[in-house]
C-alpha cells in the first residue's frame, strides 16, 4: 500500500502527468500542492462535489489546477482513464479549470477574477443562511489586479467572514520576480489595512494550514487571508525559484531526478 | 425604461425571492422603490463593475437571479471580460442592465454614450440581447425573459415617454414586431429612436410615401425568419439605430441580405465617427448623427429618388 503523504501523491501524479502530456506550469503547481492536500485532506467540507451545503472552493490561479486533478483522482472523483487525458483531445482535463468537470465549482483562467466570484459566492451563503464558506486560492500576481482590490474592499465592506483567502506568495510571476515586475510589498499589511483577518503561514506546513483555518476566530466579523509563504517549484530543486518553470515540460533526465527528490522527501 | 424595469422587477421580486438586485453606485431617482421594498436584496456595489459582475456570477451559482445595473458603457464595456468568462461562460441566470442606449446620455458626453454594446453582446454565442423600443416593450421583454436559463443583456433607454405609437408593448423573443404596413418604405430599428424613425415615417406619409417599421428588440436570438420575410418584399430598407453603424441592427440586417441572397439593398443609419468632445441635447447630438426625424425622412425620400 502507498503510505507516502498527501502531497507527496499530489507532486508525484503533477510530475507524471506534466511528463505525460509534455506541458509546462509545473512550478506552479507544486507551489500549491501542499495548500491543497490540506484544504482537500481536512479542511473543506465536501460530502459531494454536487451538494448544494458543500463548502465552495475557487482556484483563482487557475493555471496550476493540475495539482487539482491530482487530488480528485486520489478523492476518485475522476477516473485514472480520465487523468490520463490531460492536455489531450476532447477532454474538460485543459491546462486551466472548467466548471463542467465535476468538483470545479467555477471555471478560471483570467487572473483576477476569484475573489469576486468566492465574494459573491459568499454573500450567497449568507443570504441563504447556510454555514458554508468560500475558500478562493489566488497567486501574488493576481494581487496586481485592480479588480482583486475591488473584491477586498467589498469583502470586507460587508463582513463576509465565511469567505477565506489563501494568497500563494510565491515571489515570482509569469516574466520575472513580483519584487521586480509590481511589487506588492507589505502584503499582509496592505490587507490588514483593507480590514481584513490576516494570518500569516509556511505554505508548505499542512498542519499549520489546517489549524489556522480551522481556529479562525467565529467572532471576528472580517473576511480571512492566509498569506502562505511558498516556494515555486516546490520539492524539486532545479525548479524551486526558477521563472523557466512557469513553461517548460521536462527532459527525461530531469523528470527522472525529479521523481527521485520527491520520493526521497516524502 | 428605467421607471419600467424598477417597477417590473419589484413585482417580480415580490413573488420570486431569487431576485436580486446589485448597482455599480448609479440609480438615483431610479432604483429606491426597489432598494426601500427589499433593503436585503439591494447591494450598492460601489464603483466597481468588474468586482459587481463577478459577485453575480457567484450569486447565481447558489440559485439567485442578479441583476447588474448600470450606466451603458460601465455596465457592459469595463466588465466585459468578466461578463464573457462569468455569466456567459457559466450559462448563469446573470442579467446585465445597461441604461441609456446610443446618445442619450448627450451633455454627459462620449464616455457615458453606449455606442458599441450591442455589436460586441451581440457577437457572444448563448447571451441573449434585448433593446426594447420603449417603456411597455421593455416591461414586456423584462417579463418574457427574465427567467430564461442564460444570462440576459437589456440594452434599456433613459427615459419613460417615448413611446412608438402602434407598438403597443409588444414583444416575442426572436421574432420583430411590425408597425405600420406601407409599400414605399421600409425601416428596420432598434432601440428607443423608433420614436424618430416614428416621426419620420409622418412626414414620408405627407410626401405620400407609405411605410413599414420592423423593430428589432430581441437581437439575440436574432428574428432571422422575420426579417427575410418583411426583407423579401422590398428592394431597399433603411436601417436606423442610435449605435455605432457596424455591429447593430444594420450589421444585422446586412448579414440577413447576404447569407440568405436577398435582393435588397441595406442604407445603414447610425453612428458614423467617434462623438468627439462636442456635447448638446439629445436631440442636438442625435441630429449631428443624422437620427433626427428630419435627416431619416431625408435618407428615405432620397432612396426613392434614386430607385
Amino acid at each position: 500500500m502507498d503510505r507516502s503523504s498527501l502531497s507527496t501523491k499530489i507532486r508525484r501524479i503533477i510530475l507524471e502527468q506534466s511528463k505525460r502530456a509534455n506541458v509546462g506550469h509545473i512550478g506552479s503547481a507544486l507551489s500549491i500542492a501542499d495548500i491543497v492536500a490540506a484544504l482537500y485532506g481536512s479542511v473543506l467540507h465536501l460530502p459531494d462535489p454536487a451538494d448544494p451545503e458543500r463548502d465552495r472552493f475557487i482556484l483563482s490561479k487557475g493555471h496550476a489546477v493540475l495539482a487539482l486533478y491530482a487530488i480528485f483522482f486520489l478523492n476518485g472523483w475522476i477516473t485514472e482513464a480520465q487523468l490520463n487525458t490531460y492536455c489531450g483531445d476532447n477532454t474538460l482535463l485543459g491546462s486551466h479549470p472548467e466548471h463542467a468537470l465535476r468538483g470545479i465549482d467555477f471555471s478560471t483562467g483570467s487572473l483576477g477574477m476569484g475573489l469576486s466570484i468566492g465574494a459573491g459566492a459568499a454573500l450567497a451563503a449568507r443570504l441563504q443562511k447556510s454555514a458554508r464558506r468560500v475558500y478562493v486560492l489566488i497567486s501574488d500576481a493576481e494581487c496586481n489586479e485592480g479588480s482583486t482590490w475591488e473584491a477586498i474592499m467589498f469583502a470586507a465592506h460587508h463582513r463576509l467572514a465565511n469567505l477565506i483567502a489563501i494568497v500563494d506568495l510565491n515571489g515570482q510571476q509569469a516574466l520575472g520576480y513580483t519584487d521586480k515586475v509590481l511589487s506588492l510589498s507589505p502584503l499582509a499589511e496592505r490587507w490588514r489595512a483593507f480590514n481584513w483577518d490576516v494570518h500569516e503561514v509556511d505554505g508548505h506546513n499542512i498542519e499549520a494550514i489546517t489549524q489556522i483555518v480551522a481556529g479562525l476566530p467565529a467572532t471576528v466579523e472580517k473576511p480571512h487571508v492566509l498569506i502562505a509563504h511558498t516556494t515555486f517549484g516546490k520539492g524539486i530543486s532545479f525548479m524551486e525559484n526558477q521563472i523557466k518553470w512557469h513553461y517548460l515540460p521536462m527532459s527525461e533526465a530531469e523528470y527522472t531526478q525529479g521523481l527521485r527528490e520527491i520520493e526521497a522527501g516524502a | 425604461m428605467r421607471r419600467a424595469f424598477v417597477n417590473t422587477l419589484v413585482d417580480l421580486a415580490t413573488q420570486d425571492t431569487r431576485i436580486i438586485l446589485l448597482t455599480g453606485d448609479l440609480g438615483f431617482m431610479a432604483l429606491e422603490p426597489f432598494a426601500e421594498k427589499f433593503p436585503g436584496r439591494f447591494i450598492n456595489a460601489g464603483v466597481a463593475e468588474q468586482n459587481m459582475v463577478g459577485l453575480a456570477t457567484g450569486l447565481a451559482e447558489a440559485g439567485f437571479v442578479p441583476f447588474v445595473y448600470s450606466i451603458m458603457p460601465f455596465a457592459v464595456l469595463r466588465p466585459y471580460e468578466f461578463i464573457r468568462n462569468g455569466p456567459i461562460h457559466h450559462q448563469s441566470q446573470v442579467r446585465i442592465v445597461g441604461i441609456g442606449a446610443g446618445l442619450e446620455y448627450s451633455h454627459q458626453g462620449n464616455t457615458h454614450y453606449g455606442l458599441e454594446d450591442v455589436g460586441i453582446m451581440r457577437i457572444q454565442p448563448g447571451l441573449t440581447v434585448i433593446a426594447p423600443a420603449d417603456a411597455a416593450q421593455a416591461e414586456s421583454a423584462i417579463r418574457a425573459t427574465w427567467d430564461l436559463p442564460g444570462p440576459v443583456f437589456y440594452r434599456l433607454g433613459k427615459d419613460d415617454k417615448t413611446v412608438v405609437p402602434g407598438l403597443n408593448g409588444r414583444f416575442e423573443l426572436g421574432h420583430l414586431q411590425i408597425v405600420g404596413d406601407g409599400r414605399d418604405v421600409l425601416f428596420v430599428v432598434m432601440g428607443a429612436i423608433a420614436s424618430e424613425v416614428s416621426a419620420a415615417t409622418g412626414r414620408l406619409r405627407e410626401r405620400g410615401l407609405e411605410c413599414t417599421i420592423a423593430i428589432v428588440a430581441s437581437l439575440n436570438p436574432p428574428p432571422l425568419s422575420d426579417l427575410r420575410d418583411v426583407l423579401r418584399r422590398f428592394s431597399k430598407v433603411i436601417t436606423v439605430e442610435s449605435h455605432y453603424v457596424t455591429g447593430g441592427v444594420g450589421s444585422l440586417v446586412s448579414e440577413v441580405i447576404a447569407e440568405s441572397g436577398l435582393a435588397c439593398r441595406a442604407i445603414r443609419c447610425g453612428v458614423r465617427t467617434n462623438p468627439g468632445g462636442v456635447t448638446g441635447s439629445q436631440t442636438y447630438v442625435q441630429d449631428l448623427h443624422g437620427l433626427s426625424a428630419a435627416a431619416l425622412a431625408e435618407v428615405a425620400a432620397q432612396s426613392i429618388r434614386e430607385s
